[in-house]
């Protein structure tokens, strides 16, 4: 079904993988490749196993079964000072930010610098701020508290933090979710920044449609413990089996894909007018 | 679930004494603070009332037998033996385990503890060796502070209540207590200390869900640390008695 892709550019790969918690199956030998570079979401309803799954993807829950590679290392024989050195190389936003609530938001960002390299506390510093204005943040934030910040700034601190070891991989739980339309759009032109500037393999979850059509290269859709569809979403939207036809068919569905349409007209026709002037 | 606690952590115990650069110290000297200095007023205060209390309720019998003097044998012994560890305890469990249950808690639910696992600080490094550690250095301080307030409130009720003079008490006090009562209290301290430490933890580390169950997770280490403690007492009793201590 798709094309084949080299091992060396396969950033994730889950064979087989199956977990259970008691008698209930949430994955039964799921398959999944993510490639480098891209921009990966994975989607399906509520209890479809989408969380457990990036969770195990960073190494914070086992499954039952199955093997699960990241980055070239695999994540069900490795050691704990790999494991150390593997956590460097990924960022995770999490949904309600994560962010230490004892810690300024300053602080959070340089909290992974200061465990894990030797660099001064002023550069560290330095770097927080840097990274805190990478993610759309002023300086001024860095010195307030997680409690005293809106959810859509919670969101960009914990990406900052996501940030800040220069990570390979991206993994992102709801980047948009409980976000206003405004945040949510500033959100979904900061993945693709990211992407583009820094060569990023994004990972996330989400049920934003709008960033769904607009920002993700590829997405895989899941339901009853299996993949049932992986492609762009254009390919995704002209399948037919029931689970993703679900996703697509609602009001919503339709309607963020009506409106990605109108922006890639409006879009092309930019880019027309823009080359004609040369 | 608990043993399994009760194995990681002495897991990562082994880890820090191989490698004592690994050991995080500010934590664990924040933690000797919050957990023993701050706790000072109210240990010496109750274990004072608890003194006044073993007195009072010893006069009477003493009395009718003339025995005035065996008051400092009643209140020595019960203190420093029995009520002072255990009175230190249940105080501390109430306050320190009850602050640990209720932090880590909210950082389960609210991703920090998940957060701290994925920048790579194991959160046993963080959040539960420096207790243990803590609680262990300062419960059996605390327990001698307890121990000295106690038999003090015991001096000042034998005088009012049964005309034995401080000199005469301490007199007394100091044939009728071997230096192996002392021991037997304060070995105890150590034991309780770890209950409640990694009670107090354990159960932050399963909450799960939103706020209401932190504060099920907490009440419940208040009880759990509690009954484990006066458990554990029962059966250093049993112990100690096999052993003729």
């Amino acid at each position: 079904m798709e094309a084949h892709v080299a091992p060396a550019d396969i950033v994730i790969k889950l064979v087989k993988v199956s977990t259970r918690f008691g008698s209930h199956i949430v994955h039964s030998d799921l398959d999944l490749e993510v490639r480098r570079g891209e921009i990966f979401a994975l989607v399906g309803g509520s209890g479809s196993g989408k969380s457990t799954l990036l969770r195990e993807m960073i190494l914070l829950h086992r499954p039952d079964s199955g093997s699960i590679q990241v980055l070239g290392a695999d994540l069900l024989t490795l050691g704990d000072d790999e494991a150390l050195a593997l956590r460097q190389r990924w960022g995770v936003m999490f949904q309600h930010g994560g962010l230490f609530g004892s810690l300024t938001v300053k602080e959070n960002i340089g909290l992974p610098l200061r465990e894990h390299t030797d660099l001064t506390d002023d550069f560290i510093d330095d770097l927080a701020t840097w990274k805190l204005s990478m993610a759309g943040l002023p300086a001024e934030v860095g010195a307030q508290y997680p409690a005293d910040l809106s959810g859509g700034m919670m969101k960009r601190a914990s990406l900052a933090r996501a940030l800040a070891l220069d990570p390979d991989l991206l993994f992102l739980d709801e980047p948009t979710a409980g976000l206003d339309p405004a945040s949510a759009d500033g959100v979904d032109e900061l993945i693709r920044t990211l992407r583009d500037l820094f060569g990023l393999t994004i990972v996330m979850i989400t049920h934003d449609l709008d960033l769904l059509w607009q920002v993700t290269d590829r997405v895989a859709v899941l339901a009853d413990g299996h993949v049932q569809g992986v492609g762009s979403m254009n390919d995704l939207s002209r399948s037919d089996m029931p689970a993703i036809r679900q996703f697509f068919d609602g009001p919503r569905g339709r309607a963020a894909e009506q409106q990605k349409n109108a922006l890639a007209i409006t879009h092309n026709a930019t880019r027309e007018s823009s080359s004609k002037q040369k | 679930m608990l043993l399994g606690f009760v194995g990681e952590s002495a897991v990562t115990l082994a880890g820090w004494i191989a490698h004592p650069a690994r050991m995080r110290w500010r934590p664990v000297l924040y933690n000797i603070r919050s957990a023993g200095f701050d706790a000072l007023p109210i240990v010496g205060l109750l274990s004072f009332l608890l003194g006044i209390v073993v007195a009072y309720q010893g006069a009477d019998q003493l009395r009718q037998y003339g025995a005035n003097i065996y008051v400092a044998d009643l209140v020595g012994l019960s203190m420093l033996r029995e009520f002072a560890p255990l009175i230190t305890a249940i105080i501390v469990a109430g306050r320190s385990g009850s602050a640990y249950a209720a932090p880590i808690g909210t950082m389960s639910v609210t991703e920090e503890i998940d957060a701290m696992r994925t920048i790579g600080i194991a959160p046993m490094d963080l959040l539960v060796l420096p207790k243990v550690i803590g609680l262990v250095v300062v419960l059996p301080l605390l327990t001698v502070f307890a121990d000295v307030l106690g038999v003090f409130g015991g001096m000042i009720m034998a005088r009012a209540e049964l005309g034995v003079s401080f000199g005469e008490f301490l007199d007394r006090f100091v044939t009728a207590v071997s230096i192996s009562s002392y021991l037997v209290g304060l070995g105890k301290a150590p034991f309780f200390a770890t209950i409640i430490a990694i009670v107090g933890c354990f159960q932050g580390f399963r909450t799960k869900g939103g706020a209401d169950a932190v504060g099920r997770h907490t009440t419940r280490s208040v009880v759990q640390s509690i009954f484990l403690v006066i458990v554990a007492d029962a059966l250093f009793s049993v112990a100690f008695s096999a052993l003729d201590l």
